[in-house]
This record gives C-alpha cells, structure tokens and sequence, in this order.
C-alpha cells in the first residue's frame, strides 16, 4: 500500500457543513425536476390538475422507466 | 468550489440527456408510435366489440400535445431536464464523498457515482418493474405503480448506503476486496428480498393477470385482435436501459475530467506532485 502516495488520490476534501446551503438547495432543485418530469399529473398532482406537463414529457417519460398509464 | 462542482455537475447532465434523447428519438420513437398505433387499433376493436353487444361507447378525449410535439420536443425536453437532475444529484454524491473515501482519483470517483446512480436510480427499480411503452399498463394501477416504482428507487439508495456502510466496517479487518465482495451481497440480498415482497405488475390489474394488453376476443373466443407484440415491449425496454447507460456513461465521461481541473485549479501544489 505504500508505493501510492497519497497526493494520488482525490486532493481537496470540501467542508461539508459550509457548503451545505448550496448542496440542499441544488439537491430540492433536482428532486423537483425529477418529480416533474417523472410524476407529476400522472398518479398524483401538485399544481394544478389537468394533464399538460404528463402530456408534453410523455414519451420521456415511459422511457425513463417511470409508470405511465 | 462546491458552486463550480455543482455546475459543471448540471452540464455533464444536460450533455447526458441531450444525447440520450438522440439516441431516442432514433431508435425508441418509433416503437412508441407503433405501441400507440396499437393501442389505437384496439380500441377501434374494443368498441366494435361493445357495439355489437350493445354495449355504451367510450369517446376518445381531444389531444392536448401533437404527437410530433410529444415525438420530438417533448421527449427532448423531458430526457435533458431528467439528465439535469441527475446530474445535479451526482454533483452533489461527489462534493461530499471527494476525499472521503480514500485513495481514489477524480476520474475514477466520478465513474464510481455515476455507476451507483446508473443501479440505485434505475436499473434495480427496472428490474422489479420495467420500463414500458404506450398502451401497456392499466390507467386504473398508474397510482399503485408510481407508489411501488419511487419506493425501489429509495429502497435501493437506502440499500446501496448501508451496503457501502458495512462496506467500511469491515473492511480492515477483511481487506478491501473481500469487504466490497460482502457489501456487494448484501445489496443484492436486500434488494432481492423487497423484489419478492412486492408485488408484481400483473398482479395489480386483478382478473387480467397482466398489465401487457391480451388480444382481444369476440363472444364465441376467436381472436379478432391480437396482444401487445412482443418484440415491440422487448426492444422497447433494451432501448430503455441503452438510453439510461448513454446518460449515466456521458455524466461520468465528462464530469470527471472537468472535476480534475477544478480540483488541480484548487490544490496546485499537489498537482505539480503528482503530473
């Protein structure tokens, strides 16, 4: 094990607990967009019941692998 | 730092989708038109069928995308937005685990998230309940499914953590392979026994058996239209799998060298070390 140096793997190790506002933030952003395109007006609707969102992803959607009727 | 991460994270994601909808619309879209084609034919059938028993029609609802809106547009934006969030949650797996989990390199940290994104998030789900064109799947369970689908996504994430958890416990005391080997088992195992537990497509829909279209029979038991092909289900799910590789393969291919750069940018010192 001691023929790696260390310099060899990964260098900086980011404090998580400063970073943690953008990590939240782009992790509530992705799961939006998953829920939106995944989802959304199919088995469940959040803003606004009608069907534009499931109707415009909708080939996206079943070859994504996310039920579909 | 985290910021840069995040952001090329989102790029390597948009970069994932966009060829994944290429990929699409080449060789998924026209299994999805014939699915719909069928589903078509059909119902043309169905009503055929109730008409002649005297039975009431049902009345088709008016179209609210084109199909060549939801052919090209639609998919295109549908395929780029989910490889942005995908991108942005690998981003995220990636700040936090970067110098955390021992000697690995930027490169080979990035192939090793997006491989675990590539399992959790979708081939494990696929596994218990695939993938699905048009026309296959009753309207009745879409609420039952969506439930099941999302609960193997977060059961599988939950599994692959704990999994890389008894991973590093063990790990001195068995070395790292046989450690990995353990952990591996373990996700399969946990994995494998929810598969069991849940419930299978067909048996949602009740008396069909089968989510999948059965042909469809006059009074007397003849066929007067066939089942869903069988080619056109199979290809359709190959495609699907394909498609999530492309996105999962470009996410790793492409972050991880823009992640080596930020990282050298940041530590130049070590990197005069190790070029």
């Amino acid at each position: 094990m001691t023929s790696i140096p260390a310099e060899r793997s990964t260098p900086v190790v980011l404090p998580v607990s400063k970073a943690v506002l953008w990590l939240g933030l782009t992790v509530l952003a992705a799961l939006l967009l998953y829920y939106f395109v995944g989802v959304d007006q199919g088995a469940v609707s959040v803003f606004g019941s009608d069907t534009h969102v499931h109707e415009f992803v909708h080939d996206a959607r079943h070859l994504l692998g996310f039920p579909c009727h | 730092m985290e910021r840069t991460l995040i952001l090329r994270g989102l790029l390597a994601g948009a970069l994932g989708g966009l060829l994944a909808f290429v990929f699409a619309r080449v060789f998924a879209e026209p299994l999805v038109q014939s699915a719909i084609d069928y589903e078509a034919g059909r119902d043309e059938a169905q009503a055929a069928l109730d008409k002649a028993a005297g039975l009431p029609v049902e009345t088709e609802g008016p179209e609210v995308f084109s199909r060549a809106v939801q052919g090209n547009l639609g998919i295109g934006v549908g395929m780029v937005l989910f490889g942005v969030a995908m991108g942005a949650l690998f981003a995220v797996v990636y700040t936090v685990l970067l110098g955390r989990t021992g000697r690995i390199r930027a490169r080979a940290l990035a192939t090793l998230i997006a491989g675990a994104g590539f399992l959790t998030l979708y081939l494990v789900p696929f596994l218990k309940y695939p993938a699905n064109p048009p026309a296959v799947g009753h309207p009745g369970t879409i609420g039952a499914r969506t439930g099941l689908y999302l609960l193997m996504v977060a059961a599988s994430v939950l599994f692959l953590v704990a999994a890389l958890l008894v991973g590093r416990r063990l790990a001195p005391r068995l070395g790292t392979w046989n450690a990995t080997l353990v952990a591996g088992a373990a996700f399969v195992v946990l994995s494998a026994i929810l598969m069991a537990v849940l419930p299978s497509l067909g048996e949602l829909s009740g008396a069909a058996g089968s989510e999948t279209p059965l042909p469809l029979r006059d009074p007397a038991g003849r066929i007067v239209y066939p089942g869903f092909p069988a080619d056109t289900l199979a290809e359709f799910r190959l495609y699907s799998v394909l498609a999530q590789v492309i996105l999962w393969t470009t996410i790793a291919l492409v972050f991880g060298p823009l992640a080596e750069r930020v990282l050298r940018r940041d530590a130049p010192v070590r990197a005069v070390a190790e070029a």
